[in-house]
């Protein structure tokens, strides 16, 4: 009974870990698909280059781990709102299947620039001194740096909700998914509400990526490996929603973990089989609108 | 010849109707390319018969995502089970390649038929996310079902037998060549004759406005099923051909990136219209044989941008910037 426990609550604590680092990557794709209905494959690549960027800053200059993460986050904004206003933004009336190639092409110049700059290997992660070893809770001791990360998680997402639910720029957020075109008439400017939601999304994105860069390593091929993954969490969740995502990833992220533990002669079988089962009972997800 | 085919196309409205579904002479242009193929690099053999199971593997794709307007990025899936119901027919069952075809196309196709039933209730982002899920639960299947499939080492050891009892595999890949092509010419046929029948006219009007289909009463759901189902199992026949050409079948025949490229080779080439699956396919596999082979690294970075500068600059592909060309040529005889 007890190694059933214990085998539980680690399953509940890495798949928790797991699912934090899921949804704040993926949250920012919900919304800007919500809000503009771009069907954005290629959201994976800000993770991916939040990463880069964070790990090289650690690695290479010896900057501290916080200050790395926080220069990825900014960084990939940055980024974002270049390649926003260039590109992306010229797509937003096209059809699905435009975008979806769009953002294929992306995925793939990002493998090919990626391993050009960075090589072929995974990046290291080297988990500051103070985050190593593990912390004891009196009936169990965890990993620090996956507790770091959840409690960190944590705040983001409490962050994110009241900034959403509180703020001006938060109401017109949801205003503007609700319905982009009464938004637009009561004199929201969406566009410059996109590139900015765009931005917070891909930041958040970087600084996701970077913080789970021991959960999902930091390989060129990110962007495509990891795909199918924020998108589970985005459509299961349900598009444009905040909540709805959470759901789905901490579903994902436990079901996942539990899956590789309890079965892993099936591999992802029962995920991918639940997945498709969520999605024809709630073809608009859990939390979509219908 | 080629300005006598401009022309045929002016005329009044009511002559090119009649004429639409006449076949015109380019249309055997790829044919006699391929055979002259044959004759002109007797060394890219092997090369060829990937080219030209993939054109068929990009038909189908066509079907499905040119004609039907649904868009798949989990096609791989129906390819591969075609690959390994053929590769397996030939280990257990026999050798004989004709019946492994039909083999491949009617499990695909049950494949195609069953998953089409589910999964095209749903639209946009649900149905992608779909036909990827498809996929991946028939990857995870061929790669943990290890007694059955190989798992990652695949298939080995297929040996066919001649076709007809006549025409015998050879290691140069004389037979292959010709098996694949008369194999696509029949195909082709089929296609053709599918996309101009009524049938098919119906299928380009789910594809342009899905909401007047249903108003004039048209069976929507079972026409883009029957569609889907006939796609796969046309993409089971690739998979086969390409299980019994190269003795072997592994698991990248259900690979994501195989479902990513075939749809970007239809989109380079031109979608909704059969001969984008042919143009596309040619210039991807040729380009990709010689650059990739000089700089691998770069390669994707080199589809990537084609694949964005085709959906900012050229959404109709090759053939839509010929078609453009002509226009333009056209413009300034007048």
């Amino acid at each position: 009974m007890d190694a059933f426990l214990s085998a539980f609550v680690s399953i509940l604590f890495h798949g928790l870990a797991y699912a934090m680092i899921l949804y704040v990557i993926s949250v920012g794709l919900s919304v800007t698909m919500g809000l503009m209905g771009f069907v954005n494959l290629a959201h994976g690549v800000f993770a991916m280059l939040g990463g880069y960027v964070m790990t090289t800053l650690m690695n290479r200059y010896g900057i501290p781990f916080g200050f790395a993460l926080l220069a990825a986050f900014i960084a990939v904004a940055l980024f974002s709102i270049v390649l926003e206003r260039l590109l992306y933004s010229r797509l937003y009336r096209a059809g699905e299947l435009e975008q979806v190639l769009f953002s294929i092409g992306i995925i793939f110049m990002s493998v090919a620039l990626v391993r050009y700059t960075w090589g072929a290997l995974p990046q290291r992660m080297v988990v500051p001194e103070m985050l190593r070893g593990s912390l004891d809770f009196g009936f169990r001791s965890f990993p620090t740096y996956r507790t770091f990360l959840i409690i960190v998680s944590f705040g983001v997402i409490a962050a994110l909700w009241l900034g959403i639910e509180r703020t001006n720029f938060g109401a017109q957020v949801r205003a503007a998914v609700d319905n982009r075109r009464m938004a637009e008439s009561l004199g929201i400017n969406t566009s410059k509400l996109f590139t900015l939601t765009f931005a917070l999304g891909s930041g958040l994105a970087a600084f996701g990526g970077g913080m789970g860069a021991d959960i999902l390593a930091i390989n060129p091929q990110y962007a495509q490996d990891y795909l199918i993954y924020f998108l589970m969490v985005v459509s299961v969740g349900g598009l444009g929603s905040i909540r709805g995502p959470f759901v789905a990833a901490l579903l994902l992220g436990i079901g996942d973990t539990a899956c590789r533990y309890l079965v892993p002669e099936f591999g992802a079988f029962f995920l991918f089989a639940a997945m498709m089962g969520i999605l024809l009972w709630r073809p608009m997800g859990l939390f979509g609108k219908a | 010849m080629i300005f006598k085919w401009f022309n045929a196309e002016q005329g009044s409205a009511v002559e090119r109707f009649a004429k639409r579904d006449r076949l015109n002479p380019l249309e055997l242009l790829p044919w006699i390319l391929a055979i002259a193929a044959y004759y002109v690099f007797p060394s890219y053999l092997p090369l060829g018969s990937q080219i030209l199971l993939t054109i068929l593997f990009a038909i189908s794709l066509d079907l499905a995502l040119g004609y039907a307007g649904i868009i798949t990025l989990g096609h791989a899936a129906f390819f591969g089970v075609g690959a390994y119901s053929a590769g397996l027919y030939a280990l257990h069952v026999t050798g004989e390649p004709l019946s492994g075809l039909v083999v491949a196309a009617i499990a695909a196709g049950i494949l195609g038929l069953l998953s089409g039933l589910v999964i095209l209730r749903t639209t946009g982002l649900t149905l992608i996310m779909l036909t990827l899920a498809v996929l991946l639960i028939v990857q995870e299947f061929a790669n943990r079902a290890r007694p059955i499939t190989g798992g990652a080492d695949g298939l080995n050891g297929i040996a066919m037998l001649p076709i007809f009892g006549v025409f015998r595999f050879d290691l140069f890949g004389h037979t292959a060549y010709w098996y694949c092509l008369s194999v696509l010419f029949v195909m082709w046929i089929f296609g053709l004759l599918l996309v101009r029948s009524p049938f098919g006219r119906s299928l380009t009007g789910v594809r342009e406005n899905i909401t007047r289909m249903h108003s004039i009463g048209a069976p929507v759901r079972r026409r883009l099923v029957t569609i889907y189902t006939i796609s796969a199992a046309m993409a089971g026949v690739a998979g086969a051909l390409l299980a019994q050409t190269s003795q072997f079948v592994g698991l990248a025949t259900l690979g994501f990136e195989r479902s990513g490229e075939i749809v970007i080779m239809l989109v380079l080439g031109g979608i909704g219209r059969i001969y984008g699956a042919i143009v596309g396919v040619v210039i991807f596999m040729i380009a990709q044989d010689s650059f990739a082979r000089a700089n691998p690294a770069f390669w994707s970075f080199w589809v990537g941008l084609l694949l964005v500068l085709i959906v900012l600059f050229a959404r109709g592909g090759a053939l839509g910037i010929a078609d453009n060309l002509v226009a333009l040529l056209r413009g300034r005889k007048k």
